[in-house]
């Protein structure tokens, strides 16, 4: 089994992209990706396509045959990954599988999702239509899932309001420092906490935007990478993991099993510990879910990671840099690019790329969440 | 009825599965609407989809089923409710309009029970 290595990302501006669909977007990625790697497209033997629902948002199917022609990789294999938002990691594990199976020298990932031609209740109930029968009379939605969750945090572990508001500002305050976020203004406690209430006890400010955009990556053999750079990153550990649909039949509604399990395979495959790690991208949809993953990652002790958002652990220039990227709470939400956006941050951190938000990082860890803790993947990548 | 499978491992799922838990096939149904329930959590939502009531107050609630703790979801009657506090199951026919939404109207039932707190 080769070891796989990443030589080329790519990110478009998150946001409202007016007039531009999905195509257009995974096509800018697509094409930014091939000259950062500088491979050709001749050279690229898979593409796999991240997207959870370009055919209910804009009508639009087919989509990696589309890409595969628009950026002359014929006659890739192709294949569209949807693992609804956890599309994107998903997209990385079959790039990675498909590169350490031997099955391809040049794997080309791109991830997209175009969102804000339609209503927020509009995409709301696309992103909702993921939920049980059950639920989805109810009018369950993800966020209203997060309120759930985050109320049940707050008392169980006696964490204040304000640690919420916490990780919102830490992640607005490293989205001033992409040029490729959707939002680049910093807030403070005191706007998180009296922004309007979506779904008690969270506000707006406890939740990511609506989104346009793409990201890409290029995998390759590492004895291959070698013939193309000397600053790439490998893939040190990847695993998936499914918790149940049903958000209540949850022994514990502040665990998520995808995240626990898939954690555990991910750092066995790598030979690190979540000691090891120097930088992590977590999926925070909502401020809640980065204490979640963070205490199902291990980097933090259970009921205990809201101490280290309100002690500033988590920070930039923290012992744990979390979300330098800004994190889907302030560089925006595009379904199917996210995971991927998180593998570009990660890999941009880890060649000493990423610029403004630069730390020092060795091994980064980025995990991608797929409903509410559905579906999972984490990812640990090394520099090489 | 607010139906929910009982497995053979004496395991209780709301809603059922066709397999349960622990890997075995369901062996009874239990009707959750004859006993009452405590709040886990619960939120009000004041973004709501399509055809949904807003706002939304939704509950997590556990039911004590001889002893088996059973979870189940589902909307609240009123605007006030609390973690712990207690609640029953009442039928409303409609709890959304279907074809409102994104999913087929025929593809699943819309009826269902809120949970209305006990004095």
């Amino acid at each position: 089994m080769s070891d796989v290595a990443v030589i080329g990302a790519s990110m478009t501006q998150f946001g409202r992209r007016e007039g531009e669909w999905v195509l257009d977007l995974l096509a800018e990625a697509g094409e930014a990706c091939l000259d950062d790697a500088g491979v050709g497209p001749d050279d690229v033997e898979h593409l796999y396509v991240s997207n959870m629902a370009s055919g209910e948002f804009e009508g639009m199917t087919g989509v990696m045959n589309a890409l595969a022609h628009d950026l002359s990789v014929l006659p890739a294999y192709t294949q569209r990954v949807d693992q609804t938002s956890s599309s994107g990691g998903a997209g990385i594990y079959a790039a990675w599988q498909s590169v350490a199976s031997g099955a391809s020298d040049m794997t080309l990932l791109v991830g997209g999702e175009k969102m804000t031609h339609r209503s927020t209740a509009e995409a709301t109930d696309v992103i909702a239509s993921i939920t049980h029968p059950v639920e989805y009379k109810h009018g369950l939605t993800l966020p209203s899932f997060a309120g759930l969750t985050a109320r049940h945090y707050l008392e169980r572990f006696d964490a204040p309001r304000e640690s919420l508001a916490h990780v919102a500002v830490k992640n607005h305050e490293n989205g001033t420092r992409n040029p490729h976020a959707q939002f680049r203004k910093e807030i403070d406690l005191e706007t998180a906490l009296e922004s309007p209430m979506v779904a008690d006890p969270l506000r707006l400010y406890d939740f990511c935007p609506i989104t346009d955009g793409s990201a890409a990556l290029m995998f390759c053999p590492e004895e291959v990478a070698r013939e193309y750079t000397d600053d790439y990153a490998t893939v040190a550990g990847v695993a998936g993991a499914t918790d149940t649909l049903v958000v209540h039949e949850r022994a514990d509604p502040t665990t998520m099993g995808g995240v626990v399990e898939s954690g555990r395979e991910a750092y066995e495959m790598a030979g690190y510990g979540p000691e090891d790690v120097d930088v992590a991208e977590l999926h925070d949809m909502f401020t809640i879910l980065e204490f979640l993953q963070m205490e199902g990652l291990d980097l933090a002790e259970k009921g205990e990671a809201w101490k280290m958002a309100m002690d500033g652990e988590t920070a930039m220039d923290g012992p744990l840099p979390i979300n330098t990227s800004g994190g889907l709470k302030s560089k925006g939400h595009p379904l199917g690019a996210s995971g991927v956006a998180q593998g570009y941050e990660i890999y941009r951190q880890l060649v000493g790329g990423a610029g403004e938000r630069q730390v020092d990082a060795e091994v980064g860890l980025a995990c991608n969440v797929g409903g509410f803790g559905n579906c999972v993947i984490t990812t640990l990548m090394e520099a090489a | 009825m607010m139906e929910a499978y009982r497995y053979a491992d004496g395991s209780i799922t709301y809603p059922g599965h066709p397999i349960g838990p622990d890997g075995s096939e369901p062996v009874g149904t239990v009707d959750l609407s004859e006993y009452t329930a405590e709040v886990i959590t619960w939120t009000t939502s004041h973004s709501t989809p399509p055809g949904v009531r807003s706002p939304n107050t939704i509950a997590i609630v556990e039911f004590d089923v001889e002893g088996t703790p059973v979870r189940a979801i589902g909307g609240v009657t009123t605007d006030g409710v609390e973690t712990g506090d207690t609640v029953r199951p009442v039928y409303v026919e409609e709890l959304r309009e279907p074809g409102a939404g994104i999913r087929e109207p025929e593809s699943q039932e819309w009826d269902g029970y809120r949970f209305e707190p006990v004095e």
